[in-house]
This record gives C-alpha cells, sequence and structure tokens, in this order.
C-alpha cells in the first residue's frame, strides 16, 4: 500500500517558516522515499538532485535572512519527462530522445523554479504522452502504488503514482486526451487539467498542440489551487497561451457551494460503465445534493463521436509535430548512406509501436484524397462537441461524470488491442477536444480497494468553480465516500 | 476493408518510418479496426458546421471573453538570441554552424 503523503504545500511552508526543517532535508527526506519506492514503482525516469540541493539552498537562505517566502518555497515537486527541464535529461519516454539534454526551461518550470520548489526529477510517461497506461513507456511501466500489478493510468503514470506514493508534495503532469484526470482517477489523487491556454506550452514537448495543457497533480485541492496560481498566465513565448487574467484561485475555493447547478448527462452513465464506478460516481453527486448543488440532467448529443475525432485529430497533429525526430538537430541518429534512409532508420529504431502507430493513422488522415473525409470531417465534429459544453453551460455551472469507466486495470490487460485502449478515454476526451478545465477527484473505492474518480468540469477560465467544488466535496468526504 | 498493404506501405514512406514485414502485417490491421470504428463520424451531418482547428478562436464569442492574445501582436523588436552553441551542441554531428548530414545532391 502507498504511504500517506505526510506533507502539503501549506505544511511545507509553515514547517520552514518555524524552522523545524530546511528546504534541504525536506528534500533529502524525498530522496530517500524515491530511492526505496522508486525501484517497484518505476515513477522517476531522471532525478535531478544536484540542481535540486542549489535550489533547496537558495530557500534555505531566504529564511535564514527573514525573507518572505514565495508561494511553493521549498516544496518537492516532479516534473513529467514531456517538459522541458534545462540541463537535465528530457526522455518524452522514448529511445529517441534518451540522452537529450535540453538548452531551456519550459516556463511552467520557470515559474516554478521562480516560486521556490524544489523540482526532484522527470517522471515516467507513455512515450510522447501517448497512451492510457504507462506501458508504452520505452524504459518501464508504471506501476499503481495503491495496487502494484495495476497500471496508474497514462499518460502522465509516474507523475500521478510519484504523488500518490509521497515520493512528491505535487507534480506537474500533460493532458491531450485525459493523461491527467485518468492516472489521478486510478491513483486515488486529484488531478487537474486547465482551460487549453491558460498554461503556457513553451518548452512543452508537442503531441497534438491544439489539445495538450500542462496541469498540477496533488494530494489535496489547496494545493492544486496553490500550483495553479503559479503556473497559470499570459507568456509571450506560446501565442496560444491566452491574455485572459489569472483568477484568483484562493477566493473561491472556501465558498460554499449551495445553489450551483451542476449537470449530469446521462450519455456519461451509459453502456461500458463499470457498476461500482458508477454507483460511487452517483454517491459523490448525491452528496453534492446534500450540500446544496442543484442537479440538473443534460443531453450531450455527440459524446458518442468524440473517440473517433479525438483520434484523428490527436494522430494527425502528432504526425506533423513528430517529423522533426529527423536525426539531424537532436536525439538519437542512426546512419544512413542517404539523408532520406538516415530518417528511417532513426525513425524506426527511435520510436516504439504505439508512437509508429499515432504517425501512421495520423498521416493516413492527412494524407491526399482522405483530408476531407477524416480530419475536416473530426475537426467540424469537434466543433459539434464544443458546442455541447457550451450550451450546457448556459444552464449548469459544472459538469459532473465519472473520469474513466472502470477502475485500474492489469499491466498488460490491455496493450495487445490499441482500439480497447483508445474507447476508454471516452469521458475524458470530449472535455479536451472542448477546451474546458476538469478535474478527476477520488470519489471512494471499489470493494477490491481500487480508487475511483469523479470529474468535475467547468466553463472556459472557470478553473476556480471546479476547485471550489472540488474543494467542497474534499471538505465533505467525498474523497473517501 | 478499409486499408491494404499497400497504402500502409505508402503511409510508412510518407511519414519516413521503415517497417518490418511482420509490422506492416500488424499496422495494417489494427489501422483497420480503428479507421473501421472512425467511420462512425459519417453518421452526422456536417454540412453546415464550420471545422474547429483551434479551441481559442471559436471560443471567445460564445464565452464573451475577451483573448487578447488573438488580436495583439508583440512589438517586431529585435531581441539577443545566442543561442548557436547550446543548440549544435545537441547533435550528433554538427560543426558550426551547419549540421552535418549524409550528401543530399548527387552530381
Amino acid at each position: 500500500m502507498s504511504a500517506a503523503p505526510s506533507w502539503t504545500v501549506a505544511s511545507v511552508r509553515e514547517a520552514l517558516g518555524k524552522k523545524k526543517v530546511s528546504a534541504r532535508e525536506l528534500a533529502s527526506e524525498y530522496y530517500k522515499r524515491i530511492e526505496k519506492r522508486n525501484p517497484e514503482l518505476n515513477a522517476y525516469l531522471t532525478l535531478s538532485p544536484e540542481p535540486a540541493s542549489r535550489q533547496a539552498d537558495r530557500v534555505d537562505a531566504a529564511v535564514a535572512r527573514g525573507e518572505a517566502l514565495p508561494p511553493l518555497a521549498g516544496v518537492p515537486i516532479a516534473v513529467k519527462d514531456v517538459i522541458s527541464t534545462l540541463g537535465v535529461r528530457t526522455t518524452c519516454g522514448s529511445k529517441i530522445l534518451e540522452t537529450y539534454i535540453p538548452p531551456y526551461d519550459a516556463t511552467a518550470v520557470e515559474r516554478l523554479e521562480r516560486a521556490g520548489a524544489v523540482i526532484l526529477g522527470k517522471t515516467n510517461c507513455d512515450e510522447f504522452a501517448m497512451g492510457s497506461s504507462n506501458e508504452n513507456s520505452a524504459y518501464a511501466s508504471v506501476r499503481n502504488p495503491v495496487a502494484p500489478d495495476r497500471v496508474p493510468g497514462g499518460s502522465s503514470g509516474g507523475s500521478a503514482a510519484a504523488v500518490a506514493a509521497g515520493l512528491a508534495v505535487a507534480a506537474l503532469g500533460t493532458d491531450t486526451g485525459g493523461s491527467i484526470r485518468q492516472p489521478g482517477s486510478f491513483c486515488g489523487i486529484p488531478g487537474l487539467m486547465p482551460t487549453y491556454g491558460r498554461v503556457s506550452r513553451y518548452g512543452l514537448v508537442a503531441f497534438a498542440s491544439s489539445l495538450d495543457k500542462i496541469g498540477p497533480f496533488t494530494a489535496n485541492i489547496a494545493d492544486a489551487a496553490a500550483v495553479m496560481g503559479v503556473i497559470a498566465g499570459h507568456d509571450p513565448n506560446d501565442s496560444t497561451s491566452a491574455a485572459v487574467p489569472v483568477e484568483n484561485y484562493w477566493e473561491e475555493l472556501e465558498k460554499p457551494i449551495k445553489g450551483l447547478r451542476i449537470g449530469v448527462p446521462e450519455d456519461y452513465f451509459g453502456e461500458g460503465l463499470d457498476s461500482e464506478v458508477k454507483e460511487k460516481v452517483q454517491a459523490g453527486i448525491a452528496l453534492l445534493e446534500r450540500l446544496g448543488c442543484k442537479r440538473i440532467p443534460l443531453q450531450m448529443p455527440h459524446t458518442d463521436y468524440a473517440i473517433a475525432a479525438y483520434y484523428i485529430i490527436a494522430t494527425a497533429e502528432a504526425s506533423s509535430n513528430l517529423a522533426r525526430y529527423d536525426g539531424v538537430r537532436y536525439g538519437l541518429r542512426v546512419p544512413g548512406s542517404t539523408l532520406i534512409e538516415m530518417y528511417r532508420k532513426t525513425r524506426e529504431r527511435g520510436f516504439g509501436p504505439e508512437v509508429k502507430r499515432r504517425i501512421m493513422l495520423g498521416t493516413y488522415a492527412l494524407s491526399a484524397g482522405y483530408y476531407d473525409a477524416y480530419y475536416l470531417r473530426a475537426q467540424k465534429v469537434r466543433a459539434l462537441i464544443a458546442r455541447d459544453f457550451s450550451d450546457a453551460f448556459r444552464k449548469v455551472d459544472a459538469i459532473i461524470t465519472p473520469t474513466a469507466p472502470t477502475p485500474a486495470f492489469r499491466l498488460g490487460e490491455k496493450s495487445s488491442d490499441p482500439l480497447q485502449m483508445y474507447l476508454a478515454d471516452i469521458y475524458t476526451v470530449t472535455g479536451s477536444l472542448a477546451g474546458v478545465p476538469g478535474i478527476s477527484v477520488p470519489c471512494g473505492s471499489t470493494k477490491a480497494g481500487l480508487p475511483v474518480g469523479m470529474q468535475i468540469f467547468g466553463p472556459h477560465f472557470r478553473e476556480s468553480g471546479v476547485l471550489q467544488i472540488a474543494r467542497a466535496f474534499e471538505n465533505a468526504g467525498g474523497f473517501a465516500i | 476493408m478499409k486499408i491494404s498493404r499497400e497504402d500502409v506501405l505508402g503511409v510508412a514512406e510518407l511519414a519516413h518510418l521503415e517497417l518490418s514485414p511482420q509490422e506492416i502485417d500488424t499496422y495494417r490491421g489494427q489501422l483497420d479496426e480503428i479507421l473501421t470504428y472512425i467511420d462512425k463520424l459519417k453518421e452526422l451531418d456536417v454540412a453546415n458546421v464550420e471545422p474547429m482547428a483551434q479551441v481559442l478562436f471559436a471560443r471567445s464569442a460564445a464565452d464573451g471573453i475577451d483573448v487578447k492574445s488573438h488580436s495583439e501582436l508583440r512589438e517586431d523588436v529585435l531581441r539577443p538570441c545566442d543561442v548557436a552553441d547550446a543548440v549544435l551542441s545537441r547533435s550528433s554531428d554538427a560543426e558550426k554552424p551547419f549540421f552535418r548530414v549524409p550528401k543530399v545532391i548527387e552530381r
């Protein structure tokens, strides 16, 4: 079983302020935990003790001088290995970047460090964030800390496992079709996907640029608000980052949710949903009603088309984005007698099976003669799915659904059937296509002790509202319902 | 059947992927199954729907949010960008200011 994560952003802050612990001691405590648990869990791919110590020393010096501490001072944080870290290896879970060391920090990482966070290392993930089980990592499969014979979910499985096992206080993940929310659900911790454009993608290695988002995993909702407060905001280095003012995530956090309208789409509770998951999420919704929320049945008629639209759009964008791995400028190079042969051999050896499959699917969808039938049609269906959400948010303040149709499945259970793996993303890809914020919060466990996740969607740029409901749910004991 | 062995080879060539005979067969079967599933998109009438390429553009009108990043371009000013050494050092074969690759032009 997982050790309870013993530190939070608030408790680190308090302990540092009262000099009960130093940032350096805290970092070394976490490295000891990692040393003990990581060989079994494979949550981390690379540790960065040297920059972590330097950062911890800076925090300790600020404490010694009696300075006001920045919001994440001394907080040990893990970063998914698709997010660039200056001087620290960033593999994207791929052999093609096995030795790649970025020459710059992602904006989200730079903001964390400016806020005093101590980055412990880089977490395992499905190769280029493509997968729902973490079994597509070229290095090792992450194990679920709650049930080590099961997957942690994916693609941000390492980040979720690290926080759930107490190997980091918080972690950055990325979500393209559910890659923060689904592993959060499987590992029993909150995972927040922000609005598209809320957190800069600068330095995030691209998978599907119109869908990729960076967001936090934490052990509680207050910590999610704390991390969001640091990483959110406009960045001139990302032309798709929005100049919409950042909300004060604390302002609404503790406000009662009485009177809020929660939409429950019937389309999310039909065939394919595990009965225990259904029961728990229904109980979660009933709890929100007891807290004063008004339950409103919703129709979101295009839900059933989301997987098909998502897997065309995401793979089309991926096939284009991953064309850059050609052996010329960085990463693996396998020599060839001609330039084309060098490209082909490099990509053959460097990419794993799922990445190749998605590049093939995306290339096909974009190729002459098929573009209108697949890519253009998928973009139109995307507009219909987005319309389902904007129609819904005229009637409700939030939408509540299960995060995933099942709890964590066994390692190897689905890895030979890509379509079945894709279909399990049904409840998360809708919000991804619409670009709205969504959080998965723990919502009890099955009889076998496997965590269940409940998903809360909010309107664009209303992370505050999503966090407010999540916090009220947490305060009312919903996480252990 | 939606996709033939030849289609797979054609796509692999476009994507610069070298596939083994076994991979070709595996991907053919899997892509066929996935594309057959994706055919469900054809059930919807999308004749009068505008394609959505980017969520931010489509959104601002609906939500009444002013997404400034799309109306404001940054000032066109020179900024120092002295990264050549850092960038070239990541290549397995570079000689400043070039990346070296196999000969491209035959003569």
